[in-house]
């Protein structure tokens, strides 16, 4: 069997057997759904290495007939977009089971149901982002509403339902409309090529500027709010308030990409017209996302808040990219996303432990914490600082690509998105003065350094902020041929440099 | 000049014979037997009756089309289907029936009264819902084959007159249940008055009640287009009344939870699908070339079907009121698949039809377990917490409204997606438009009773989900079953499904 439907199948084969377990012994349930999660991602590195760097093109590809009449088929294939994505779910679920050892204590549901649901959504992960057929990413698209809507509204805390169902219906919504587009394209291809939903296919149709601007609008407001653009992204402070810490990571680090991921490979790829027209409003957005998230950020008094609006602000930087339509802007969005993935994830996991040592996530709780919990507020420390984009960290490599891209069509956006790196550093370092430095507060003096579990789950993160600030080369080698098909299929070509030509 | 007998294809007319002969038995079975053994005896015949009407249309399934009864019927392959359906829904329907303590003891007794008490007591319970319901599974079967006017009108009242004192059988809750029969009765009698009033000016139009004598006087004859359209428009409210489609849906609701919940189930699944079978056939057929004088009023009826019906079922507070109003969406998104006037829009209403009235009968039979000690709860704000009692039916229900809501992986959704995609392509938009929107809203609906089920504490214990008896167990499960494989894996379905869509005309 083909790699990609091994990898996909396993967390869902390690669910049911999971399953089968006695609910009584959480450590047991717990230790296997860290074995299968740990498997997973091994598997993921061996595809990562034999995936062939040069190539442009979908690679390991297969492709099963599912619903002929309908031209339906189950067909996976990556290239380096989705396999850098892939990659980081793979990576992110272990880390996110060990960092949360307890986190799936105290919910509505059992322990046991906590596992299930994360390896199902691993599943469900792998699979949005290594389909080929569109089709079969809507089913997945749709279908991981489920598990992540039992995993908000069962294991998180304060207003946890309504945040759930707030994030299901908002997603719904924007599925629908998804729906209805995939529904014209489907049509389109009918009338033109034979029913199909191959995206490769599909991206060789012609469609009238009219139904393509129609058709993309569908799509793009499904994807605006996964990923979340402004104005469509008021659901995210509140479920990522109400989540558990690991099931925040999983939404913010990989399940919004999909948003942005789907402006890739559906929305830029399948409409290039479509995308032009509307380029100029979508970079508008995305400054005024990169702006106002990062200035409600500051304003934050809750931890977890304060970090949604970080990303949102962060995803305003990745549909920049993307929109800017350089090769660079474009693969610095994809490497963007791989970062964002990591360094949230350490932000959240470290303000995590705080929260779950201190009960509380309100920042003014804390203080002093370099003195009594030092390695906590280390790793919290160089999170928030991969975080704003320090230079040597790996968020910094990706947001200097994406700026320099867009500058180099669209220097007015490039230069306000600019601020946005000024405004980082004060919603980063402000709680990081709050929380870490300053008197000890009261109630803060006996608070537990970090265990060994916990450091074994934040230093593969750590180490790999550090590792791809200095060498980003690896990451960027799987992505660039990508990229290039990308500005290539939406009809452009890089703007050469007009000072500087005496080569 | 003597009489001569009409000759009859009893052949393919057989499953209709079987159900039509087993209802005349189960009359007299009423009549003749004893109380005590007339239960299990009804409950014999009419499924043994079912089943052997299947096995007829399935072995009709392949052989050409035929007229019978000097052209009255006609059986081809969307009707050999639709009669399938009708039976395989029925044979559920019949599953939930034999639960007969939904059903009042003695219909004929008033309401509280000792005489009532008394029939409760000795255990004399009569049974007539057995015969009525095959009466109404015959004409239910025969009105999507009836070839004219006349018979589709005389197919119309066969399958509504005992539907209208079915509704008005259940035992608790009586004068609730008769009222509902009563309010069905008589906006179902002036919708019977226009669709004949229709009838009237169809002839009056085309000189023949036949739908082929129609088609050909649409497609260029010399009648009156004044007659056309009022025989049309008059034509189609009594269908729309049939399939509760806005603003003809307003008995829908309070006849929904009136009636007995298995005649519910039945109603919902069993009737949508021969009333739109009608329909199918007489706008396919007949009026097919008519179609850019009703297109538009069945858009703006359609979109608005669909948007009342989402909209209005935000405000339900009884599960039996919520679903009907989800039914009243359903029937909006149907409506698109009679516009699309394709070969498509055929496929995927019969799909539809099929997967939607499997899932309502399994919600409804989930409803009949609801229960305190006073009968079903219908209140949705006592379903809360209902996952903590028993998580297997809270489960299950859960699959039934996700594939109401038309989530990925369930039946509903490839319902859906077949649906839209041929009105798409008959490139009405503005349909599939309005379908995805209120879709949006109905899954609101349908997401906040799975919360109320899973994510809030019970707020009294007097509510329980009672163990399901055998026949409903079955139906549940097989209900989830055809449910989530259809969604999974619908292709041999579509395909087994094609070979039969196509209409004689």
């Amino acid at each position: 069997m083909n790699l990609l439907t091994s990898m996909g199948l396993l967390p869902l084969i390690g669910a049911g057997l999971i399953a089968l377990l006695p609910a009584t012994n959480a450590k047991l349930v717990k230790q296997s759904a860290l074995l299968v999660s740990v498997l997973v991602a091994a598997l993921g590195i061996t595809m990562t290495i034999g995936f062939d760097r040069g190539a442009s093109g979908f690679q390991y590809i297969e492709r099963y007939s599912w619903i002929p009449s309908l031209g339906i088929s189950y067909q996976l294939g990556i290239d380096g977009i989705s396999l850098i994505l892939i990659l980081l779910s793979v990576l992110l679920v272990p880390i996110v089971i060990l960092a949360g050892w307890n986190e799936s204590e105290g919910g509505r549901f059992s322990v046991k149901t906590f596992y299930i649901l994360i390896l199902v959504l691993e599943t469900m992960m792998i699979g949005v982002f290594a389909a080929t057929d569109l089709f079969l990413f809507y089913v997945f698209f749709e279908a991981m509403l489920v598990p992540v809507y039992f995993l908000i509204g069962g294991y998180g805390s304060g207003a946890r339902q309504a945040a759930a169902v707030k994030f299901l219906l908002y997603s719904l919504f924007g599925g629908l409309l998804m729906l209805a587009s995939i529904i014209g394209i489907f049509v389109i291809s009918g009338n033109q090529i034979g029913r199909t939903f191959d995206i490769t296919a599909l991206s060789t149709l012609e469609i009238d500027a009219t139904t393509q601007n129609f058709l993309f609008l569908g799509f793009f407001i499904a994807f605006a709010i996964k990923a979340p653009l402004w104005p469509l992204h008021t659901w995210l402070p509140d479920a990522a308030k109400s989540a558990t810490p690991g099931t925040s990571v999983l939404l913010l680090g990989v399940l919004d990409k999909v948003g942005t991921f789907g402006m890739i490979r559906y929305c830029v790829e399948l409409f290039p017209e479509a995308s032009r027209t509307f380029t100029p409003l979508i970079i508008t957005l995305a400054v005024i996302s990169i702006i106002y998230g990062a200035f409600l950020a500051i304003g934050q008094k809750d931890i977890k808040s304060l970090i949604a609006f970080t990303s949102i602000s962060h995803f305003g930087f990745i549909t920049l990219g993307i929109f800017a339509m350089t090769t660079q802007s474009n693969s610095g969005a994809t490497l963007y996303m791989f970062n964002h993935g990591i360094s949230t994830a350490a932000l959240f996991l470290t303000a995590g432990w705080m929260i779950s040592r201190r009960g509380s996530s309100t920042i003014a709780d804390f203080g002093g914490l370099q003195r009594v919990t030092p390695i906590l507020a280390w790793s919290f420390f160089i999170a928030g600082l991969s975080s704003l984009a320090l230079p040597g960290l790996s968020s910094f490599v990706s947001e200097f690509l994406v700026l320099v891209g867009t500058y180099t069509r669209y220097p007015v956006a490039a230069v306000i998105a600019t601020f946005g790196i000024i405004l980082a550093a004060l919603y980063i370092l402000i709680p990081v003065q709050k929380a870490l430095h300053g008197p000890t507060t009261a109630g803060n003096e006996n608070l537990p350094d970090l265990n060994k579990r916990e450091i074994a789950a934040i230093t593969p993160v750590i180490a790999l902020i550090v590792a791809l600030g200095f060498y980003p080369k690896p990451a960027l080698e799987i992505i660039n041929p990508a990229a290039q098909v990308t500005i290539t299929k939406a009809g452009y070509s890089d703007p050469q440099p007009l000072v500087g030509g005496d080569k | 000049m003597g009489f001569q007998s009409p000759a009859l294809e009893y052949g393919a007319l057989a499953p209709m014979l079987i159900i039509f002969g087993a209802a005349i038995i189960g009359v007299i079975v009423e009549a003749f037997l004893s109380a005590k053994v007339r239960a299990p005896i009804q409950l014999a015949i009419s499924l043994g009756a079912v089943v052997l009407s299947l096995s007829q249309v399935w072995r009709l399934r392949g052989s050409a089309t035929t007229t019978a009864a000097v052209n009255s019927v006609v059986i081809d392959g969307p009707v050999l289907f639709m009669q399938g359906t009708i039976l395989i829904l029925s044979l559920f329907a019949l599953l939930l029936i034999a639960d007969i303590d939904a059903f009042a003891a003695q219909a004929s007794a008033v309401p509280g009264s000792n005489e009532e008490a008394r029939a409760l007591e000795s255990g004399k319970i009569q049974t007539e819902v057995y015969p009525l319901t095959l009466f109404a599974i015959g004409g239910m079967m025969l009105f999507p084959a009836a070839n004219d006017l006349i018979t589709l009108f005389v197919a119309l009242e066969v399958l509504s007159l005992p539907l209208y004192l079915m509704a008005g059988l259940s035992r608790r809750r009586r004068l609730l249940s008769q009222e509902a029969a009563l309010k069905y009765f008589l906006l179902g009698a002036y919708s019977s008055a226009f669709f004949l009033f229709g009838a009237a000016f169809l002839y009056g139009f085309a000189g023949d009640v036949s739908l082929a004598g129609i088609r050909s006087a649409v497609s260029g004859g010399p009648g009156n287009d004044i007659f056309l359209i009022i025989g049309m428009v008059s034509l189609s409210v009594g269908l729309l009344f049939k399939v509760g489609a806005a603003p003809f849906h307003s008995w829908t609701p309070d006849v929904y939870q009136g009636a007995p919940t298995p005649i519910t189930a039945f109603m919902a699944a069993a009737t949508k699908v021969a009333a739109f079978g009608a329909m199918l056939r007489i706008f396919y057929v007949s009026l097919g070339g008519a179609v850019y004088s009703w297109k538009p009023i069945f858009t703006a009826v359609a979109i608005l079907t669909m948007v009342v019906g989402s909209v209005i079922a935000i405000a339900q507070r009884d599960i039996k009121r919520m679903l009907a109003y989800s039914s009243i969406a359903h029937a909006g998104f149907l409506l698109t698949g009679v516009i699309a006037l394709n070969q498509e829009g055929l496929k995927a209403s019969l799909f539809y039809l099929a997967s939607y009235g499997i899932a309502t009968i399994g919600a409804f039979a989930i409803v009949t377990l609801v229960r305190d000690s006073s009968g079903e709860v219908g209140d949705l704000n006592r379903w809360v917490g209902l996952a903590k009692r028993s998580p297997a039916i809270a489960l299950i229900f859960s699959l039934f409204l996700l594939s109401f809501a038309g989530i990925p992986l369930t039946a509903g959704f490839i319902g859906k997606f077949t649906i839209f995609t041929a009105a798409y392509e008959s490139g009405n938009i503005a349909v599939v438009v309005a379908g995805v929107l209120s879709s949006a809203v109905a899954a609101f609906f349908y997401i906040r009773v799975i919360v109320m089920i899973f994510f809030s504490d019970p707020v009294e214990d007097t509510v329980t989900v009672t163990i399901p008896s055998l026949y409903t167990n079955l139906t549940i499960w097989i209900a989830a079953i055809a449910t989530l494989a259809l969604g999974i894996f619908p292709a041999p379905f579509l395909d087994f499904i094609a070979t039969f869509a196509t209409f004689t005309r």
